[in-house]
């Protein structure tokens, strides 16, 4: 969809930039949910700069690709991104959360490229049924990408959408797990045990793949080769790190929905820049 | 039982027929199903259009997000269930629809006591609170088979959320042949000058019983039926009500958060005395007789006259 091809080191550059991104307009705002657009931030990079057929020109077009982010928690990666691609002014981050501001805390159709509202857990599966149904009953050729939180799958209301699209046979549909391993309260596994999970998707019947979520070449290679069977919707196992790009975030809850202090958020942006100049994108 | 020379009707069979038409005229009429096509009677749209007939099986909130899908796809879906479950279970994912003013038609089937034979569980009686609660929620309640016909098309019609309540079983005919629905608009069934009954679904009859009961006493009735739930135009219903002695609220469904609420706070400080006629904070129980159920929980003639005498008092 991009008028011109970003090459992966490029993309790499973006994918830290976003994460510097998220950061400030997070810290700006005194909210939000940090860890969580860290991990995922990766796939959405490879979703809007190669994957997804939909730009700001062509969003309200019947044939778009729809992108579901149904962890809506993780919006402010989500915003960085689509005002990355021109879906709205890039200083309209500064209102993340603010009173009258369409950027809230979580997902809306208010906003320029958001499909559906979503952050209450567990929807964005089935309302991505809902949308790929409509692909294949009026013949249409779009594809429907849902991201879903890895914590999120305890909604018992997913596997009732998993088993809804392998029966209607949705190869139109899309799901990526943003398997970062952790949910608020801790580790998935601990919390309430998902695995095997690969296993429980391929047994609803959906055509299952696993992936490093925050390889770039990788989630391409992943993503440009749905569906993987026709007839079976296709489902990937994005393994990620909670609080991806800042050390002391990694692999800790506690940042799920933690605001870096100044100095945190001081070493935060240090290690980030670093990071940046080492992919060559430094200043 | 007195024979009534009146004609009956399943509402059930209505909505079902209804869907059919609709199908027919308009291509984006889809229907959801939630393994209850049977007794929903959505097994008629079925038959005719399987292509637009997405059975979803007992999952409920998979269903309301699936249409969610589809409305916001240009389609005009509904999404089927019992009462009970088609409000209680995915109530999440209703609100969130409403939050997007989503166009989903949400249709409860067996509504109130009217699943007589299978219990508490099925009985859907807090419904109409659960559903008026929600910001952007219409609510649309027939009284008969005329009237469900007529609000189906409605629903249809209109642009944005609605919850309908369908009745189980044969009931008359209490409204008009001829007249269009109109969402918001509540009509009067009999006009009468002593007291006002607002009602709203099967209640409509017994509330009419009601009043030719106290006629033969000399009480004159007027009888609004409330076919629009949500929104209640407070400005109607105060000049419905205004000029008679006193009010009487009569639904199938709790006390709490239905009709007797709405009418009670559109009436605030007029005066007037209200009594209401509900289900009395209580959970429903089987038995194998509609009619008993109900005078179980009071929603009976006999208590409709006592309410009224009571105001008139
Ligand atoms: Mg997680």
């Amino acid at each position: 969809m991009g008028s011109v091809a970003l090459s992966d080191r490029q993309l790499r550059i973006k994918s830290i930039q976003y994460r510097l991104k998220i950061l400030k307009y997070i810290k700006m705002a005194n909210a939000g949910h940090t860890g969580g657009s860290l991990s995922c931030i990766d796939i959405l990079n490879v979703l809007y700069n190669r994957i997804l057929r939909v730009s700001p020109q062509t969003f309200g077009h019947p044939d778009r690709d729809r992108y579901i982010q149904s962890k809506g928690h993780s919006v402010e990666a989500l915003y960085v991104v689509l005002a990355d691609r021109g879906f709205f002014g890039e200083s309209e981050l500064e209102t993340l959360c603010r009173y009258m501001s369409r950027l809230a805390g979580h997902p809306t159709r208010k906003v320029p490229g958001i499909e559906h509202n979503t952050g209450a857990l567990g929807h964005g599966l089935a309302f991505a049924v809902g949308v790929a149904l409509t692909g294949k009953k009026d013949g249409r050729a779009y594809r429907v990408f849902v991201l879903l939180g890895d914590g999120e799958l305890d909604e018992g209301s997913n596997w009732e959408a998993m088993m809804a699209a392998s029966h209607y046979g949705l190869d139109n549909l899309i799901a990526i797990v943003d398997r970062n391993m952790l949910q608020i309260t801790g580790p998935t596994e601990q919390v309430c045990r998902l695995e095997p999970l690969a296993d429980k998707l391929a047994a609803f019947g959906w055509s299952v793949r696993i992936a490093d979520g925050h390889d770039i070449p990788a989630l391409t290679d992943v993503l440009s080769a749905v569906p993987f069977e026709p007839g079976r919707p296709s489902a990937i196992i994005a393994r990620t790190t909670k609080g991806k790009g800042v050390s002391f975030m990694e692999y800790d809850p506690s940042w799920h929905h933690g605001v870096p202090d100044n100095q945190q958020y001081e070493i935060a942006q240090q290690q980030l820049e670093q990071l940046l100049r080492e992919a060559g994108g430094g200043q | 039982m007195r024979y009534m020379l009146v004609n009956m009707q399943n509402c059930r069979m209505v909505y079902g027929q209804t869907l059919v038409e609709l199908g027919r005229e308009d291509d984006r009429i889809v229907v959801l199903e939630a393994d209850l096509g049977r007794t929903t009677m959505t097994k008629l749209f079925e038959k005719e259009f399987p292509g637009r007939f997405f059975e979803v099986g007992i999952g409920e909130q998979n269903m309301i997000s699936v249409a969610a899908g589809l409305a916001l796809c240009g389609k005009i879906p509904f999404a089927n269930s019992f009462s009970v479950f088609a409000t209680g279970r995915p109530y999440d994912q209703i609100r969130v629809s409403c939050i997007g003013r989503l166009n989903i038609k949400i249709v409860g089937s067996s509504c109130g006591l009217s699943d007589f034979g299978d219990g508490a569980t099925h009985q859907a009686i807090e419904d109409v609170a659960i559903m008026r609660a929600i910001p952007n929620m219409t609510i649309l309640s027939p009284a008969d088979g005329i009237e469900t016909k007529k609000i189906v098309r409605a629903a249809a019609r209109y642009d944005g959320p609605v919850y309908i309540r369908i009745l189980r079983n044969d009931v008359p005919d209490v409204t008009a042949q001829t007249g269009e629905f109109k969402i918001g608009r509540p009509t009067v069934i009999r006009e009468g000058t002593d007291v006002v009954i607002f009602a709203h679904g099967y209640m409509v009859y017994k509330s009419l019983k009601a009043a030719e009961t106290l006629e033969a006493e000399g009480i004159s009735v007027k009888i609004v039926n409330v076919s629009t739930l949500k929104p209640i135009d407070e400005k109607i219903i105060r000049s419905m009500a205004s000029g008679t002695k006193g009010v009487v609220t009569v639904e199938e469904h709790t006390i709490i958060g239905g009709l007797a609420s709405a009418i009670a706070f559109s009436l605030r400080g007029t005066g007037l005395m209200i009594e209401a006629v509900a289900v009395n904070d209580r959970f429903g129980q089987s038995s194998l007789n509609y009619e008993q159920l109900l005078e179980h929980y009071g929603l009976t003639v006999e208590a409709i006259v006592k309410a009224i005498k009571k105001v008139l008092r």
